[in-house]
């Protein structure tokens, strides 16, 4: 590309050894393209592709005494090379009731915790988007801060929250309120997965309102329109991928959630990356975890494919 | 109006629910009794039990090095991933490149954790490499993930600033490395920094993929803290969480000050 056309005039002197190794790279054809890219397509093949590739592999073992616990898929007996593949995993995910409730309850779970964090992220969103100008950085790292402090903390913060004896029940109690159970039980889940991914909700969102043109308010102002009604035709449409982006961002990875279902959630609370986490710990039942992977990533693609567009969207208006 | 007083009400309460239990855990870790709900006079003894923790310091001390390891590689790598995919328009495989750069970001946990695992100990088998799990294979797993995070921020960077300094940089004569180096560098550092500190933050908070990828021996913080969370109740891991929330609160106001200082000087230049 660039040794194409050498420039007329020498460059200046410093320039010289930059120059030089950049030539001398392309005499052995390695372009400069190429440096760029080796380095993060390497790793990403082998520490993001190969591992989903062999999560596959595996998922179609059984599980055996011994290092690694699984069945090997090829194996040589007197020159012949043989390939087993069970595909007994895959069958007891759909014969076995716990692996299906689980996946119903988790996509149930994450869907009603997404709407409920959207219905508390699109008014803050729009509130900061806005608030004054020197308001608004504020406001926004307000909502990034908790981002930034770990996830793992504000799940145990919430736990001394809603504890029987915890902060909401000694507030009830002032009132003379009999106190409530709420750690335990899916209600917590659902307080848990709002609390900690609304920042992720209120992001995009914020990323689109703050870009609508005021002009569009006031001119549906102009013709008669109620501000509800505004809302609903104007507002509303218009931020519509950022409420995709947002809501994916949270339902996503809410599904294979698993902290908050183990801290926060009951014995009843099914959630599919808890079984599968006790699939592997518990159980040491590695193919039957992988197969449940397998099972989560055909989930959650459809949601990915949509986030993807979404935020092409919210990046590109 | 009615959205005059809707939205102010709801973004308070918004807020109110974001730090309450924030606040209320950072109160309570100078509760002197070791019930961690019920008030009974300020005490600092749980920041003293803290630092007598040998395990609990040996477990932070682990996953600040892995966070600083791991951040250095994913700013490294997340870089020239943003450098591709904003410059080079068209190359074979694009694609799949951006899908394998971004897919990290929302994959579940428990699946990158169970596949890298499962990599590894497929790699030690065949391979013989890594031997065991410990602190390299952790490292691994946390770079790969937080690549996605510095390129998402590099890349938002790279794609707003002017090109023109680059185009001028190269008419002078200055190859393309040079003019990476000289030029674009120094232009996008601040999303450097900001990305290495993601990157940091991210590796230092997670559980799920370290307890996969981890070894006997390589506990890190948060799988430390897990355990004693889910005992029960620990005042100390209170006393923990107020340290991490400051050491966090200061850094992100820090950035914000910066950023906001930053702001009148580029606009007038």
């Amino acid at each position: 590309m660039t040794t194409a056309h050498e420039p007329t005039i020498p460059p200046p002197r410093r320039l010289r050894p930059w120059n030089a190794v950049e030539r001398r790279l392309a005499r052995v054809g390695i372009t400069g393209r190429m440096l760029v890219l080796i380095a993060p397509v390497l790793w990403l093949l082998v520490f993001f592709l190969v591992p989903l590739a062999v999560v596959f592999g595996i998922s179609l073992a059984t599980k055996q005494f011994g290092r690694p616990p699984y069945s090997a898929l090829l194996s040589t007996e007197e020159g012949t090379v043989q390939l087993t593949l069970h595909l007994s995993n895959y069958i007891r995910l759909f014969t076995d009731n716990l692996y299906v409730a689980a996946y119903l309850s988790s996509i149930r779970i994450a869907a009603i915790a997404t709407v409920i964090t959207l219905l508390i992220g699109y008014p803050m969103a729009y509130a900061i988007a806005r608030a004054p100008d020197r308001w608004r950085n504020i406001l926004l790292m307000l909502v990034v801060l908790p981002f930034f402090t770990s996830f793992l903390l504000r799940v145990y913060a919430l736990t001394g929250f809603m504890r029987g004896n915890g902060v909401i029940n000694q507030f009830l109690g002032l009132f003379g309120i009999e106190p409530l159970v709420m750690m335990q039980t899916d209600f917590a889940v659902y307080v848990g997965i709002v609390y900690t991914y609304l920042p992720f909700m209120i992001l995009p969102l914020y990323t689109t309102l703050v870009k609508l043109d005021t002009a569009l308010f006031e001119a549906s102002a102009d013709l008669g329109a109620r501000p509800a009604r505004t809302f609903l035709s104007v507002t509303l449409p218009l931020s519509m991928p950022g409420i995709v982006a947002g809501s994916m961002l949270v339902f996503i990875p809410a599904i294979g959630e698993f902290v908050i279902p183990s801290l926060l959630g009951g014995p009843g609370t099914l959630m599919i990356g808890r079984v599968l986490w006790d699939e592997f710990f518990t159980n040491t039942n590695w193919p039957r975890a992988a197969a449940v992977a397998m099972a989560m990533l055909v989930v959650v693609v459809v949601p990915i494919m949509l986030l993807q567009r979404a935020q092409s969207a919210v990046v590109e208006k | 109006m009615r959205r005059g007083w809707f939205l102010p009400i709801a973004a308070s309460l918004g807020f109110a629910f974001l730090y309450a239990p924030i606040v209320s855990l950072v109160i309570f870790s100078f509760n002197e009794s070791k019930l961690v709900t019920v008030w009974s006079g300020f005490s600092t003894k749980w920041y003293g039990e803290l630092f007598s923790d040998p395990q609990l310091l040996g477990a932070a001390w682990l996953s600040l090095q892995i966070a600083a390891i791991s951040a250095s590689i994913a700013l490294v790598l997340g870089t020239l991933a943003a450098v591709a995919l904003v410059r080079f328009r068209r190359f074979k495989g694009r694609t799949l490149f951006s899908g394998m750069v971004s897919a990290p970001l929302v994959m579940p946990d428990v699946i990158t954790g169970l596949a890298l695992l499962l990599l590894f100990v497929a790699m030690e088998s065949t391979l013989g490499w890594p031997q065991g799990r410990g602190m390299l294979t952790i490292v691994i797993a946390h770079a790969t993930f937080c690549t996605a995070y510095v390129c998402v921020v590099v890349q938002s960077r790279l794609s707003d600033f002017d090109r023109s300094l680059e185009e001028a940089a190269m008419d002078l004569g200055a190859s393309p490395l040079r003019t990476f180096f000289d030029i674009t560098l120094p232009i996008i550092a601040p999303a450097l920094v900001s990305g290495w500190l993601l990157g940091f933050t991210l590796s230092l908070d997670d559980l799920v993929i370290a307890s996969f990828v981890s070894g006997p021996g390589s506990s890190t913080l948060p799988m430390v803290i897990f355990s004693k969370v889910k005992l029960g109740v620990s005042p100390d891991v209170n006393a923990l969480a107020t340290i991490i929330i400051a050491i966090v609160a200061l850094g992100v106001l820090a950035a914000t000050i910066l950023q906001l200082r930053a702001r009148p000087k580029r606009a007038r230049g």
